[in-house]
């Protein structure tokens, strides 16, 4: 056998480009995804309004002034500079109920998605790498987890065990971990095909440890895309469940009760509705965004 | 009359998170009417680049500069998008890409996809298209083609796609026919047959041809001009014979001597005989794979395996050799216990494998994989990737394992500065010399490769093919390698076992087996093998 060597030839055609670990290649394309960044700004700074709440609020949330109620935003006729935004019926101040609001929707948001994160993954690693009757057992829950009617669902169970904001974080997490299940089983089915799982085998690894170690640190990017998205659906839920009246109760500052709590007098009082629905709207958007965001640079491949 | 094909001093740029990558610098090609090119690199060396970019196929963002770009006269980058599809796209270039399992589309049939680009430009009736392509299906060796112009492509084999991929692009008469790799993903028996009837096909429709490989041995049979590619930079091009018999550049050369030699006589025939105690026992191994179609189907079964028994000796290399499906990579899996075998037993020192406990087996035997790209966990450091077979039997702490993980890299010969990068910043066959350190970090008895090196370059492969020998003596290895290349049989092995349809047609010592098969096959593997000895004259 020859024992050549390529010392002769030109330089390497890569040794100009330093390679970058994944962790630098996912920093940079973060920097450059302008979605990304709005998204995650977005929900940074709303988070941190949630963490900052009794900083921020310029009145008690909970404090009422019967004499100044419904007034509109300050700069509407008849607002006052004192209530930025204006005060509800009860004349408590709304900016600083709308901040306060956050804290529940970001909590139930986290809350919700962890849950169905727990679940959807389990199942979706344990359908995915052993197959068989398992995936057919699970995949059979999946089916009939899809065959319910969600909010109906949520309603009925939070009418039954009674509302409170750590009642509503269960129920919606319960039933929101469909999407986690798909994609992971999926990518557990594909990943187990590969050969580092077989040469993890055949250094003696047991099932539970290739799960832990081989795969588990393979789906991290795909469960963190789709945690994301479930945080705006959960968001959703939460606002809808208490719009209803089965979420949170009074006289809890929640965005969806705030805007049932409005609606009477929508027509005449619209702010009552539309600022709640803005908030509402930037946080969700913010969420997909950075969904959106993430799963361009987790998968940049797929991306068009 | 003019060359057919013109390139001057084309440059692709391809945009990186850091940087552009220069892949094509300054190429200058031409090709006259009837002509054949070969273009060889290693992968990387922006021989495919140069074709797409022929064709506009680039991946997106690539930047192209280019001093002249013409074909049969006309100035390429000149043609609108419209007139490039409708004049030169097809009927001028026709390209056969390497991979027939995901270049026809699933979902038509063989006769839509034939009969559609001659159809849509207007060049044939939907009747004459057909005609035409029955019997373009019929030239390129397809059997009863009007039957299989109404099947779909998963209906039919690899060679027999590759086939109807080279029927597809002569549908529109190209005057110069590209072929990135055609046969880099057949059998080596179906290999030559493709190359063979590109070939006839060439001299009998005077087309141009330019033939793209890594592999020097196919480029030399079957081309006139011979170009080497290294780096993105042409660094040598000329007659074939000239190229390859007294070649200029020292990469060239670098390429030549690291073609396995089939002219010499196989490694086998100069080795002692090696140990008499067997380590691994394999007796009347047979695997029934049954499949259902959905829960409540009717049960398939397909015999994988048929009563193969095998025996790995002491400080041997056996190769066992064969076809893609023959039952090779099951047995591999068998003989490593990943999986249990339908009937059989395997014994490893004479203990049988069902006994042994997973880290017990483990030590005694371990793989390494073919692609080098998905055997290594992405998302773990090169340090716990090698360090992992032990962490998971508890041996010594922390840095006793970095240590060992050194060790281990330094007799792959890694440089210990990649003791924390990541697989993804590795080349091909760095990452091949991680996989073998994984395998030798517990310090096994035996063991077993499958396809080490069909994924890596030919002179990337020598090198890890003379690790392999370097770390079998060394270690006193015992190693079973499992290959479809002759030429790694050659350099390697002291015994071969020849696998067909699951079952073993021939075993014996090298040196019988190469020279005089006694079996049909094996004569026929032998003789598909491509060979290229006149170089080393």
């Amino acid at each position: 056998m020859s024992d050549m060597s390529l010392a002769s030839s030109p330089a390497a055609p890569d040794a100009e480009i330093e390679a970058l670990t994944p962790g630098q290649i996912l920093r940079q394309r973060m920097l450059n995804h302008t979605g990304f960044l709005i998204g995650a700004g977005l929900i940074g700074a709303i988070v941190l309004i949630a963490i900052f709440a009794p900083v921020l609020a310029p009145h008690d949330p909970f404090a009422q002034e019967l004499s100044a109620r419904m007034l509109p935003p300050a700069w509407a006729e008849g607002g006052r500079t004192e209530y930025l935004l204006g005060t509800d019926q009860n004349g408590r101040d709304y900016l600083s109920r709308l901040i306060y609001g956050t804290r529940v929707s970001i909590t139930i948001g986290i809350g919700a998605a962890t849950i169905g994160l727990l679940i959807g993954v389990t199942m979706g690693v344990l359908a995915g790498y052993f197959g068989g009757w398992v995936d057919h057992a699970i995949s059979f829950l999946l089916t009939a987890q899809l065959a319910l009617p969600g909010l109906l669902l949520a309603m009925a169970l939070v009418f039954i065990i009674g509302p409170s904001i750590w009642v509503v974080i269960g129920i919606v997490g319960v039933l929101h971990w469909t999407y986690y299940l798909v994609v992971t089983r999926a990518a557990t089915q594909r990943i187990r095909g590969l050969d580092f799982v077989a040469a993890a085998s055949a250094a003696g690894a047991t099932p539970r440890q290739i799960i832990w170690h081989e795969i588990l640190p393979n789906l991290g990017s795909q469960i963190i895309v789709i945690f994301t998205f479930e945080l705006g659906i959960a968001i959703l839920a939460e606002s809808a469940l208490s719009f209803l009246g089965v979420g949170i109760q009074p006289p809890t500052p929640s965005w969806g009760l705030m805007i049932a709590e409005g609606k009477q007098a929508m027509f005449y009082r619209p702010w009552l509705v539309v600022l709640p629905g803005l908030c509402l709207f930037t946080l969700v958007i913010g969420a997909n965004l950075m969904g959106d965001g993430l799963r361009d640079i987790t998968a940049p491949e797929g991306r068009n | 009359m003019g060359k057919l094909l013109e390139i001057e001093t084309l440059s692709v740029s391809l945009p990186l998170p850091r940087g552009t990558l220069q892949a094509v610098r300054g190429v200058s090609l031409g090709l006259e009417r009837g002509q054949s090119l070969g273009i060889v690199g290693e992968s990387g060396s922006g021989k495919s680049m140069t074709a797409l970019a022929l064709l506009r196929l680039l991946p997106r963002g690539a930047q192209v500069q280019a001093g002249r770009l013409a074909f049969d006269g006309q100035d390429l980058p000149a043609l609108s998008e419209t007139a490039f599809t409708r004049r030169i796209a097809g009927p001028g270039i026709g390209m056969i890409f390497q991979e027939p399992m995901t270049s026809l589309n699933p979902v038509y049939t063989i006769g839509r996809q034939m009969t559609e680009a001659a159809v849509m430009r207007g060049m044939l009736t939907p009747g004459a298209a057909r005609k035409k392509a029955i019997d373009l299906l019929d030239r390129v060796g397809i059997h009863d083609p009007e039957a299989r112009m109404g099947q779909f492509p998963h209906q039919m084999s690899g060679g027999q796609r590759q086939r109807v991929m080279i029927a597809m692009a002569l549908m529109l008469d190209p005057a110069l026919l590209i072929a990135d790799e055609p046969t880099t993903a057949l059998d080596v028996t179906v290999q030559a047959q493709i190359l063979d009837l590109i070939d006839d096909l060439r001299r009998e429709r005077e087309m141009g041809l330019i033939l793209i490989s890594h592999d020097l041995a196919v480029v030399a049979q079957r081309t006139d001009r011979v170009a080497v590619m290294y780096g993105g930079e042409l660094v040598e091009q000329g007659k074939a014979a000239q190229v390859l018999h007294a070649p200029a550049h020292a990469y060239t050369r670098t390429l030549l001597q690291a073609i396995p030699d089939l002219g010499t006589p196989p490694r086998g025939a100069a080795s002692g005989p090696a140990g008499a105690d067997t380590v691994i026992d394999a007796r009347g191994i047979t695997q029934v794979f049954t499949s259902r179609k959905g829960l409540f189907g009717p049960k398939r079964k397909v015999t994988a395996l048929d009563d193969v028994s095998l025996q790995l000796r002491r400080g041997e290399t056996l190769a066992l050799i064969g076809e893609s499906g023959s039952g090779k990579s099951t047995l591999a899996r068998i003989l490593l216990g990943l999986s249990q075998p339908t009937a059989g037993t395997v014994s490893m020192l004479g203990r049988p494998v069902a006994d042994l406990s997973p880290t017990q087996r483990a030590d005694f035997v371990q793989p390494v994989f073919q692609d080098p790209y998905s055997s290594l966990n992405p998302r773990r450091r090169l340090s716990e990737i090698i360090a992992r077979p032990l962490a998971l039997r508890g041996t010594g702490n922390r840095a006793t394992r970095l240590d060992a993980v050194r060790e281990a890299m330094d007799r792959v010969r890694l440089p210990a500065r990649l003791i924390h990068a990541y697989p993804s910043q590795l080349s091909g066959g760095q990452r091949q010399r991680v996989a073998i350190a994984r395998a030798l970090v517990t310090r096994p008895e035996a063991l077993i490769c499958d396809e080490p090196t069909s994924a890596l370059d030919v002179s990337v492969q020598a090198q890890i093919l003379d690790l392999l020998e370097e770390l079998r003596t060394e270690m006193g290895l015992t190693c079973l390698i499992i290959t479809h290349d002759m030429g790694v049989v050659h350099q390697t092995a002291d015994r071969v076992a020849v696998m067909y349809q699951g079952r073993i047609v021939e075993e014996g010592s090298a040196s019988v087996v190469l020279t005089a098969p006694s079996n049909d096959y094996t004569a026929r593997l032998l003789a598909a093998a491509p060979r290229f000895e006149e170089a080393h004259a």
